[in-house]
C-alpha cells in the first residue's frame, strides 16, 4: 500500500495508530486535527507525554503508576498495610478509588494469565507480591481481577499460591450489573450471582447465605 | 445487509478500540471467522460472558462491509461451567482452542474439525484427563493426513525396534538408520494407542511421566507441522 501523504504526515498517522483502542481512520483524524490546530495546541500535547514519560514511573512497593519511589496510596500512612488488592493494571486502582470503599493498599499484576498470548504468572509482579505478604504483615489479600477468563485464570493460581497460614485471601464477587435486566444476564453470570446471594430476611437475615 | 446463523466456539479474543472486542469463532458450517462483539467488554453487556474463549455458542452474525463481520446475538450452547473455575481444565482447553486457531483456515468449513473441538472441550470439563491435549494433537495431525508413523522405521519400514524418536522425519527411527530423540516404549505405545483405537484407555491414565513424555512428544510434532510454537501448553506447565 503506497502512501498518499508526506512522510512525516504518515509517521504521524503511523505512530498514533499504534496507539491502543485507536484504528486507522481515528489516527488520521488525529493527524489532520493536530496538522490544522494551533502550534502551540501540538507542544503542548507533546510536552505533555514528554514530561510524563519522565517522570511517571512504577511504584517500588506495588507497581502503581507514581511520580516518585512510591505511589499516593503508599505513601498515604493512613492506609491499612495489612490489607492488599491485587488488580491487573493501575487504571483499576483508579476504578477501585473512586469507590471510596477500599482502605487498604493495592498490588499491581500488570497484567493477567493468558494462556492464548503465552503470558504466564513469571510474567507479572506475583513473586513481588508473595514477598510483601510477610514484609508488611498483610492479613489479607483481596483478589480484584478483571472477571473474564484471563483474570479468572490469574485468580485461581493466585488462591493457589496464596494459601498461607494466617492470611486471609478474598475475591470480589461477580454478580449481575446494577442497571440491567435479569433476562438478558448470560448463564454464567447470573449462576454465580446466585451463589453470591445475600439473605434479606427471614431466620437467617443478617447473615450472609454463601460461604 | 445479510445476516446468518452458526454454532461456534469462541477461539480467542481481542480488545478493540474502547469497548468492542474482535471474536475469532470457529464456525461448525463457516470455518474460522473473525466478528466484532460491540460493547462486549462493558460489564453490563447483553453479551456477558458468552463470548470468551471456549464458549460454545449460537451466534447470529451480520455480515459487515470490510473483513469482520459483526455478532448481532449469542446464546449459549453448552456453559463448562468446571472448566471456568479449574487452573488446570483452563490450561487444557485453552490448548485445544490454540490448536484448532492454528490449524482451521480462514471460512473454509470444517465440520469435523469443529465437532473434534467440542468434544474435547466436553471431555476437559467431564473428565480432564492428563493426555487430552496431547491425543487431541495427535488426532489433529492424522485428521490433517501428517500423523506421526509409531508403528515402523521411517527409513528402513522396520518394525521391531528399538526406536528413537525423529518427528522432523515423520516418526521413529531403528538404530540401524540413524540417531534421534529417545523414548520410552511405554510412550509409544500410548501414542500408538491415540491413533489407533485405545483412545479412552489412553485417556483413562494416570498423570505422570509416561503422559508427560507423551503431551512433549505430541507437542514437538504438531509444532513441527505447524512449523511455530505452541504457547497455551507452555503456561503453568508444572
Ligand atoms: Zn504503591
Ligand atoms: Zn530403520
Amino acid at each position: 500500500m503506497g502512501s498518499a501523504y508526506a512522510t512525516a504526515v504518515q509517521d504521524l498517522i503511523d505512530a498514533l495508530g499504534r496507539l491502543p483502542g485507536i484504528g486507522p481512520k481515528s489516527a488520521q483524524r488525529i493527524a489532520f486535527h493536530l496538522l490544522k490546530a494551533d502550534p502551540e495546541e501540538s507542544r503542548r500535547l507533546a510536552t505533555a507525554i514528554t514530561e510524563a514519560k519522565e517522570r511517571v514511573g512504577f511504584c517500588e512497593r506495588c507497581f502503581n503508576l507514581s511520580e516518585g519511589p512510591l505511589c499516593t496510596v503508599c505513601s498515604d500512612d493512613r492506609r491499612d498495610a495489612h490489607v492488599v488488592c491485587v488488580v491487573e493494571e493501575p487504571r483499576d486502582v483508579v476504578a477501585i478509588e473512586r469507590t471510596r470503599e477500599f482502605k487498604g493498599r493495592y498490588h499491581v499484576l500488570q497484567g493477567a494469565i493468558d494462556h492464548l498470548q503465552g503470558v504466564g504468572p513469571e510474567q507479572l509482579r506475583i513473586r513481588e507480591l508473595l514477598a510483601r505478604i510477610g514484609e508488611e504483615q498483610v492479613a489479607e489479600v483481596i483478589i480484584c481481577t478483571n472477571p473474564n477468563l484471563e483474570g479468572e485464570a490469574t485468580a485461581l493460581y493466585l488462591t493457589k499460591v496464596l494459601d498461607m497460614p494466617g492470611l486471609t485471601v478474598s475475591r470480589i464477587a461477580s454478580g449481575l450489573p446494577v442497571g440491567g435486566d435479569l433476562e438478558y444476564a448470560d448463564e454464567l453470570t447470573l449462576g454465580r450471582a446466585l451463589e453470591g446471594r445475600r439473605v434479606v430476611g427471614g431466620a437467617g437475615a443478617g447473615d450472609p447465605a454463601a460461604g | 445487509m445479510s445476516l446468518y446463523r452458526d454454532t461456534a466456539v469462541v477461539l480467542r479474543t481481542h480488545k478493540l478500540g474502547e469497548a468492542d472486542r474482535v471474536v475469532v469463532l470457529m464456525g461448525r458450517a463457516t470455518g474460522k471467522l473473525r466478528a466484532v462483539a460491540k460493547g462486549v467488554r462493558r460489564t453490563g453487556s447483553k453479551f456477558g460472558s458468552r463470548l470468551e474463549p471456549g464458549s460454545h455458542v449460537q451466534v447470529q452474525l451480520h455480515e459487515g462491509r470490510g473483513e469482520l463481520d459483526i455478532v448481532t446475538q449469542a446464546e449459549s450452547v453448552e456453559p463448562f461451567p468446571r472448566t471456568r473455575e479449574d487452573l488446570s481444565r483452563l490450561s487444557r482447553a485453552a490448548a485445544l482452542l490454540e490448536a484448532v486457531d492454528q490449524v482451521a483456515q480462514d471460512r473454509e468449513p470444517a465440520p469435523r474439525l469443529f465437532d473434534m473441538l467440542v468434544g474435547g472441550l466436553r471431555t476437559v470439563e467431564e473428565r480432564n484427563p492428563p493426555l487430552v491435549a496431547a491425543a487431541f494433537y495427535l488426532k489433529l495431525l492424522s485428521v490433517e493426513g501428517v500423523a506421526p508413523e509409531f508403528d515402523r522405521c521411517v527409513g528402513c519400514g522396520d518394525e521391531d525396534g528399538p526406536f528413537a524418536l525423529l518427528l522432523e522425519r515423520g516418526g521413529v527411527h531403528c538404530r540401524a538408520c540413524g540417531s534421534g530423540r529417545p523414548v520410552t516404549d511405554e510412550a509409544l505405545a500410548v501414542s500408538r494407542a491415540v491413533l489407533g483405537g485405545g483412545l479412552n484407555a489412553a485417556l483413562a491414565l494416570p498423570e505422570g511421566t509416561v503422559t508427560h513424555e507423551v503431551e512433549a512428544l505430541a507437542t514437538t510434532a504438531l509444532e513441527g507441522h505447524l512449523e511455530r510454537r505452541l504457547r497455551a501448553v507452555r503456561v503453568l506447565h508444572d
